[in-house]
């Protein structure tokens, strides 16, 4: 469907550059992370990375633990893919992709242990801090993944828990607990097109993705999270290539928060 | 007396009082309200003798008969395609407009035109109901090949050709670029990476600047700044 | 009882602080921001453009679809379950109704003019934030319209008339409160959306609608200025 586009992109990938003059490895600018941008949410933040534009907003809920946890709380990540954003979208419940970008950003939290949910406990066996993270996109121009993990991890760092008399929270009252963030895992989508890796997509590269991984990477390098995503299938040697740049950049976009 | 409330390239927005006074005359984008002439969408004055008038600043293309397009074709039938016009309303394209040569009946149209090409079409007619001919008969008239397509508002589409050709004349030669201006908004550009680059971006400059004087002289000055090799001769 | 004071200070026919800004989704067609306290509205036109499915098509017209939704960190309670709700629905119907009489869809046969609007944060007034954002994001778009379409709530509380409750004034524990949402447009002054919660006598009501031709219209300089504000490097 698109044999024109995906060649003009190769034979610029194969010149060093691509549709709006970026090297292959570089994000669009500015990027920038406002966070407290929404009074209502316990934590929020807004990510821009070039165009493309994300709130991401975290409320605190209490809970009953899962059996098999008592003493621990836990993360519920959401997602849309709002219509208001990409004319492509279209309203309805969440579709697959909404259902992917929500868990890809949770995995990244979770197995990172960027949150210690033992600390979100409140009463073992009773009462735990649930922490739902809603992913809204106002603009979207490509790279829902880093820009949402990124604006995802802003907002847990902007979140103060809501006064709780033990039976009911009040969220009137912010108190000035803030959630600890124990690690900051960022992800990376390093995608490929013919033999050569980009990452930031735009709206028009991401019509010609072969395969794609995204990468969730903490402070000192280790992974924490990983999801192959394209029709076409990646040689070890690409996987390697992959983590190395989702790695670097993941360093790099971590300086923003 | 009339009494004329706005400047000639002023914007104005939908409801604002333009004029008042019977021997104003509503014009393009204004309408009349017993004595008061009013914007009818947003839109940049233009004062023509008594006649205010309203020049669209955006809006989605709609689709004239003798507008040269740029479509996209999304579906190949068996006696003919079904074109993306960037408008809200596709356009057909039928065996017997799509070339010059004969083509057999039950022939496998993907050959001449396949999904996702582009082609450089000509509205040939528009029913009421908004059902769109084209045809590739024509001088110009071709599928696309290599190159890129970028996107512009429709409405920007007069300044980026200029009269009579003469802007898109003056950055085809200073980037060396083939560049086809499509009425619809899609333009097709095709160079080395770096002058499609500037073509893109002295284009972009145009339809963000399109109703300031001195332009052409201000894409003039672009080009030549980031082009230096190229001193731009003008008629 | 008598409601003595506002309960933020501001003046019996005193709209909270309002900012407006146009073009602030790229992607779409036409868009707004407009932010009324701590209400603040999204909208994003798209159109017109084909719509899906064919049954909804209407041969004579493009047709206006509206849809209202608030984000789940929105409300200054609990979360919102996304999906929407009756209330949504409810919402984004009047919402349509009060953007309608301004447009001239018979140009656009067959199609459809989407107009989405999404709430980060709210604090009372929301449906007209919305309304006030949409009818910029549509004059952004390039539609023919023959007004913008300004809105507030109106109300009462106790024993006084309002302009702009908020969520204080909603809530208002100690009496009674009417909470009236207006649309209209500013330059016929004809009114496309008129909601009412609560206890008004028929002359308290029509002193309301009286104050409500200004007060719009205050709105109307503020959506008028947005949207110019946007072209402004357009003029010379």
């Amino acid at each position: 469907m698109y044999k024109e586009l995906r060649s003009h992109i190769i034979s610029l990938l194969e010149a060093n550059t691509r549709l709006d003059g970026r090297k292959l490895t570089e994000y669009r600018q500015p990027i920038t992370v406002e966070l407290g941008v929404v009074k209502t949410a316990e934590g929020s933040a807004r990510v821009k990375i070039g165009e493309t534009d994300i709130m991401v907003g975290v409320k605190l809920e209490v809970g009953e633990p899962y059996p098999d946890t008592p003493d621990e709380g836990t993360i519920i990540v959401g997602a849309e893919l709002l219509p208001m954003s990409n004319p492509e979208f279209e309203p309805g419940p969440p579709q697959i992709q909404a259902i992917e970008l929500a868990r890809v950003v949770d995995r990244g939290i979770r197995e990172s242990k960027a949150l210690d949910f033992k600390k979100l406990c409140i009463t073992p066996g009773e009462k735990i801090w649930m922490v739902v993270i809603d992913i809204c996109p106002i603009n979207d121009a490509g790279n829902l993944f880093d820009a949402s993990s990124l604006a995802a991890l802003a907002a847990l760092k902007n979140t103060r828990f809501p006064a709780f008399n033990g039976v009911k929270v009040d969220y009137k009252n912010k108190t000035d607990n803030k959630l600890q963030l124990e690690k900051t895992p960022i992800a990376v989508t390093v995608i490929k097109i013919g033999n050569k890796f980009i990452v930031d997509p735009d709206t028009e590269e991401e019509k010609v993705v072969d395969a794609r991984l995204t990468v969730s990477s903490i402070e000192n390098g280790t992974l924490c999270a990983m999801q192959k995503g394209g029709d076409m299938p990646l040689s070890a040697e690409d996987i390697d290539k992959m983590l190395d740049i989702g790695i670097e950049k993941g360093k790099e976009l971590r300086k923003h928060l | 007396m009339s009494e004329i409330k706005v400047k000639d390239k002023e914007i104005s927005v939908p409801g604002e009082v333009l004029a008042v006074g019977m021997d104003v005359l509503p014009g393009a984008g204004t309408y009349r309200d017993g004595e008061k002439i009013v914007a009818n969408r947003l839109g940049l004055v233009m004062m023509d003798g008594r006649t205010v008038k309203l020049l669209p600043l955006s809006g989605r293309y709609m689709p004239r008969t003798n507008d040269t397009i740029i479509c996209k074709v999304i579906d190949v039938g068996f006696n003919g395609w079904r074109l993306d016009t960037n408008s809200a309303y596709s356009a057909m394209l039928s065996m017997k407009d799509a070339t010059s040569e004969f083509i057999q009946r039950g022939a496998n149209l993907t050959q001449y035109y396949d999904l996702g090409d582009h082609i450089v079409c000509q509205i040939v007619n528009v029913t009421s109901q908004k059902l769109i001919d084209v045809t590739m008969k024509g001088p110009g008239l071709r599928k696309l090949k290599g190159g890129r397509i970028i996107e512009v508002d429709a409405n920007k589409v007069p300044r980026i050709i200029g009269k009579q050709g003469s802007m898109v004349v003056m950055i085809k030669d200073a980037t060396r670029c083939n560049i086809i201006v499509g009425q619809n908004g899609l333009i097709w550009i095709d160079g080395e990476p770096m002058n499609e680059m500037l073509a893109i971006q002295a284009i972009r400059k145009i339809s963000a600047e399109s109703h300031t004087s001195g332009l052409t002289d201000k894409i003039k000055g672009f080009l030549e700044q980031n082009m230096p090799s190229k001193k731009i001769h003008q008629d | 009882m008598t409601y003595k004071q506002r309960i933020d200070g501001r003046k019996f026919d005193e709209m909270r602080k309002i900012e407006a800004k146009v073009g602030v989704i790229p992607r779409a067609d036409g868009s707004a921001m407009f932010k009324i306290g701590n209400t603040w509205a999204y909208a994003a036109v798209y159109g017109p453009r084909n719509l899906h499915p064919k049954f909804m098509q209407d041969p004579q017209t493009g047709i206006l679809r509206c849809s209202y939704n608030m984000m789940p960190f929105s409300s200054s309670g609990e979360r919102v379950r996304p999906g929407g709700s009756r209330r949504s629905k409810e919402i984004s119907l009047v919402t349509q109704k009060a953007l309608l009489p301004v447009l001239n869809l018979e140009d656009y046969p067959n199609s459809v003019v989407d107009v989405f609007i999404e709430l980060p944060q709210t604090e009372a007034g929301s449906r007209c934030a919305g309304i006030c954002a949409a009818s910029m994001a549509l004059a952004d778009a390039g539609l023919d319209m023959k007004d913008l379409v300004s809105a507030v709530s109106f109300g009462k509380v106790d024993d006084k008339l309002v302009v702009d409750l908020d969520y204080s004034e909603e809530s208002y524990p100690d009496a009674g409160v009417a909470d009236i949402p207006i649309a209209m447009l500013p330059n016929s002054g004809k009114i496309s959306l008129l909601q009412m919660d609560g206890e008004v006598t028929k002359e308290e009501l029509m002193k309301l609608i009286g104050m409500s031709k200004k007060v719009l219209m205050d709105i109307y300089e503020v959506q008028k200025k947005a949207l110019k504000d946007k072209y402004k490097g357009v003029e010379d």
